[in-house]
């Protein structure tokens, strides 16, 4: 491994890194704001991944003069990645206002917003509703 | 908010700006960094500031929430739309050429135009929509709570 | 940004949680920057440290703001993001070095854009002719995966409020 290789990976590792922090989050943390911070600090990472990937050295934005002289030694980063990671970003706060609607709506229905709690809660109903349909099965059987 | 006066006059002075510089954005974002989706978003935050700093009802009073909703449909049928015209042209969907036919690059910068003033409609309608949704429901909190 | 993220985890008062994470895209916004993506790093500043950040506090004042610890032991969690990580990490051994100009994401599509952008679209932003003109569909679908979340957003919250006031009326009246 030469200090070359070493370096110019360096920086694919430490997003790594990154995104297994928010994974983390996502997958041990039982509450359900800290998740969706979680997934947006994994997107985040992401979006960095592709942006280094369309990275140039010696490279500039990717945006030509004004009066379009365009001077054929000048190296520009690659456009591409930009514009994914973009779009991406706005559709990215869309979905987690989806997200945090989403938790708003259950801690209105269930009053918390920990998974265990919630888990708990579904464990309660799904016995209530097996209790039911037990006694009315049970009936059925008897008034046989 | 109401009673922090220095917040409420600097809110004053920036909302406008704010605006100005999203529209600047918006419309000057073929030669420099910028386009539909930060212009969308700036916009967008003018009018939350002015709600967080205001109220809800003030801010509602300057952008109904009827307009945000028939925003946020218009922003995509005008992408959709010049999709349709290029095609009614006789050229393929989302050609641009069919603006200018004789200068091709001349309709590029119409059809480029309008595209994104379609992605700014609809990202400043939702935006202000999903706030206005949030804000619709928070329970008034004093400020000593924070 | 690795001591934000990691502060994150440990942390319990989610208004800090919202808070770091506000400083944690400003700082990604700065790191796109060094690499040449002011559109993105434009865009990254407005949504994470404006719109995000105002729709999290929306969303703690609406539920709770402190984070109840959990019983469970992080060994597995721990297991399967060390697993998921190594692998990813043995992914990027055959990946070129950073700003190789001659890495493959680099030859393709990517120079052929900025070769023809000057002559077909004529606009100094190469960012906005790709966005708007050479991937037009693309944007035409990002914007309705936007719209769609906001009618999602719509649905979920103010509009059941409006059912909820209807059936307390019929409670009312009955």
């Amino acid at each position: 491994m030469t200090s070359e290789f070493f370096f110019g990976h360096l920086n694919y590792w430490l997003f790594i890194i990154l995104m297994m922090t928010g994974l983390y989050i996502v997958v041990a943390k039982g509450n359900l704001v800290k998740k969706i911070v979680g997934l947006n600090i994994f997107q985040t990472s992401v979006f960095m991944f592709y942006i280094s990937i369309g990275n140039v050295t010696g490279g500039t934005a990717p945006i030509f003069p004004l009066d379009m002289k365009i001077d054929p030694d000048v190296i520009y980063s690659n456009p591409l990645p930009h514009v994914l990671i973009l779009t991406a970003i706005v559709v990215g706060v869309a979905t987690t206002a989806l997200g945090l609607a989403l938790i708003v709506r259950i801690r209105e229905e269930f009053g918390t917003i920990e998974e265990d709690a919630l888990l708990e809660l579904e464990h309660e109903i799904a016995r209530k509703v097996s209790d039911q349909h037990g006694e009315a099965m049970g009936g059925r059987h008897s008034g046989d | 908010m109401r009673h922090h006066l220095i917040l409420r006059v600097v809110t004053k002075l920036l909302v406008g700006t704010i605006i100005l510089f999203g529209l600047y954005v918006q419309f000057h974002g073929d030669f420099s960094p910028g386009g539909g989706f930060q212009a969308g978003v700036i916009i967008a935050v003018a009018f939350i500031l002015y709600g967080v700093v205001f109220s809800l009802d003030q801010v509602q009073r300057v952008f109904p929430p009827w307009l945000v909703h028939k925003l946020v449909a218009l922003g995509l049928l005008l992408y959709a739309g010049t999709g349709l015209f290029s095609f009614m042209r006789g050229f393929r969907y989302l050609d641009y050429a069919a603006f200018d036919p004789h200068h091709p690059s001349h309709g590029q910068h119409y059809g480029i135009l309008l595209v994104e003033a379609g992605v700014g409609i609809t990202v400043t309608g939702v935006m202000v929509a999903i706030y206005y949704a949030f804000a619709a429901r928070t329970p008034v909190i004093s400020d000593e709570e924070w | 940004m690795v001591l934000t993220a990691l502060a994150v985890v440990r942390m319990r008062s989610l208004f800090a949680v919202v808070m770091l994470s506000g400083i944690f895209t400003l700082l990604s916004a700065l790191l796109f920057v060094t690499m040449d993506a002011v559109d993105v790093a434009f865009t990254e500043a407005a949504v994470g440290a404006g719109i995000t950040t105002v729709l999290m506090l929306g969303t703690l004042a609406l539920t709770s703001r402190h984070e109840r610890p959990t019983a469970r032991s992080p060994l597995i969690p721990l297991f399967v993001v060390f697993v998921t990580g190594a692998a990813l990490i043995y992914g990027t051994m055959d990946m070129p070095n950073f700003g190789d100009p001659t890495a493959p994401a680099q030859t393709h599509v990517g120079a052929d854009y900025i070769a023809r952008t000057p002559e077909e679209i004529d606009l100094p932003n190469m960012v906005t002719a790709v966005l708007a003109s050479y991937r037009g569909y693309d944007t035409l679908g990002e914007v309705a995966v936007v719209f769609t979340a906001g009618i999602g957003v719509l649905l979920l919250i103010s509009g059941l409020r409006r059912r909820r006031r209807k059936d307390e009326d019929n409670e009312g009246s009955a």
